[in-house]
């Protein structure tokens, strides 16, 4: 534990949050994009410990979340196929589909196997060249690199029994998408950090210029948390809108380029549904033309499947921002983890799971000005003093 | 499943053709391909991210990071089951 203390410190916390309150003349909107990063804000309250003028929101960062019920049900009509040995992250078995979980599939005697690493998929598939071994490759950019070297190992060794359900989600578009809205209130991003680990972050710089965003690459440990929301604060206060790196111990400009390269060479953008928030063009990768022998969608011929989501169910708007999980008449209630009705509650990394876990969802934390999604405007532009909350 | 873990080299060698290494997190051991990060070796510390190193760390960089996703309940991947390169292996 010798070095925990370092990013926890309460004093440097403090001083961070003083800077911030200092720096601060008047109410912003600032968005983390990472599911990993809300689940920290949410736990050590950093939303509820900023300066009243300072509003986080919530993004779409949580790939188990954002994957659409269309490809839950088209990885579910696969698992159910006799030859197929359906593998999977273990997040993904107790999201629901429109009829179930892929564990209840399991319980029904589906070959449903929770895998570590996609290479896994190679020696199953070497051990059972008579079954049909499936990934279901979702994820953002950070299992990107993963899921390409299972595609390019299967087809370099030949393997035709390897193939992949891919669902993948790309953040880029999807920032870009919340800023075209015309109900978009987010001024300012907490970028990815360890999505741009993998893809560096050039790509964010045309979308700060564009939309005139500030966009700080930032970590998930509380410090980094703040250093990064004072670092857009202050580009805010001064009209700037630059990609900033505030990671820099982890990431340079250009991320892997040796993982870049291999995801490039394996995938290629196309459109994607995200769950919650609909079609967004050039959102996601596929797998390219010279790899379809092992694209799962193809091999198995699962046509397009018809979905409904409850109608109560917010998630679209909390997902961009718009909204945040107390708004929902279903949170808490008719919608829980165990019970999740929609793309926010069914991964930890979710803002309303995030929410529910750290008991957000009870009354006494309820109603606070710090999450209600506005301002009163007798709060003024300061807000209460830092450390009065 | 957004979020890499850090974890300690204690082994590396070839599988198939893929440079491989065993990482130790706290008190696990699990495979990682080496692919991305080849000039890593035993003793560095990485991030990995579903069985792949995606960067170098310093020890400390890994310590507190891996004690916030442990803290966080984020380690829950390391517990997927070990897939054998041979059935009945191991």
């Amino acid at each position: 534990m010798k070095y925990l203390d370092e990013y926890r410190d309460p004093r440097l916390a403090a001083t961070l949050l003083e800077a911030i309150g200092r720096a601060q003349t008047r109410p912003w909107v600032i968005m983390e994009v990472c599911g990993g990063q809300t689940h920290s804000i949410v736990k050590h309250g950093l939303d509820q410990l900023l300066p009243a003028g300072i509003e986080l929101v919530h993004g779409p960062g949580c790939p188990v979340c954002v994957t659409s019920l269309e490809m839950m049900d088209k990885a579910h009509a696969i698992a159910r196929r006799p030859e197929v040995i359906f593998c999977s992250f273990g997040d993904m078995l107790r999201v629901p589909g429109s009829g179930g979980d892929l564990f209840g599939l399991r319980a029904q005697g589906a070959d449903v196997r929770i895998v570590y690493s996609p290479l896994d998929c190679l020696a199953l598939a070497r051990q059972h060249p008579e079954r049909e071994v499936v990934f279901f490759a979702i994820g953002f950019e950070t299992t990107a690199p993963a899921n390409a070297m299972l595609v390019e190992r299967a087809q370099r060794e030949g393997l035709g029994n390897v193939s992949v359900l891919v669902s993948h989600v790309l953040v880029p578009p999807a920032m870009a998408n919340i800023l075209q809205s015309p109900a978009n209130r987010v001024q300012a991003f907490l970028g990815p950090g360890h999505v741009c680990a993998v893809m560096g972050y050039r790509e964010y710089e045309p979308i700060a210029a564009r939309f005139r965003v500030p966009i700080v690459i930032a970590g998930f440990e509380p410090l980094d948390l703040l250093e990064a929301t004072l670092r857009a604060v202050r580009q805010l206060e001064a009209g700037q809108a630059q990609v900033d790196n505030a990671y820099a111990r982890i990431l340079g400009r250009e991320g892997n380029p040796a993982a870049r390269a291999l995801v490039q060479r394996v995938f290629e953008t196309c459109d994607r549904k995200w769950r919650g928030v609909g079609e967004i063009a050039q959102s996601g990768y596929r797998l390219r033309g010279e790899y379809r022998a092992h694209d799962a969608e193809r091999k198995f011929e699962v046509a397009a499947i018809a979905t409904r989501e409850p109608e109560v169910c917010i998630s679209g708007q909390i997902l961009t921002g718009i909204q945040k999980p107390q708004d929902c008449p279903a949170f808490g209630g008719a919608c829980t983890p165990l019970h999740p009705l929609g793309a926010t509650m069914v991964s930890a990394e979710g803002a309303c799971a995030a929410y529910y876990a750290y008991g957000r969802h009870l009354p006494a934390a309820a109603g606070r000005p710090a999450e209600s999604g506005g301002r009163s405007a007798d709060e003024g532009p300061w807000g209460p003093p830092v450390g009065a909350r | 499943m957004c979020l890499a873990i850090p974890g300690k080299i204690v082994g590396a060698y070839e599988r198939h053709g893929l440079p491989m290494a065993r990482v130790q997190f706290g008190g696990l051991t699990r495979e990682a391909c080496l692919s991305y990060v080849p000039q890593a070796g035993v003793g560095d510390y990485v991030l990995v991210h579903v069985g792949f190193a995606l960067s170098r760390v310093d020890e400390a960089e890994a310590e507190r990071t891996y004690r916030l996703l442990q803290e966080m309940d984020q380690l829950g991947e390391l517990e997927a089951p070990v897939v054998r390169e041979r059935e009945g292996e191991g």
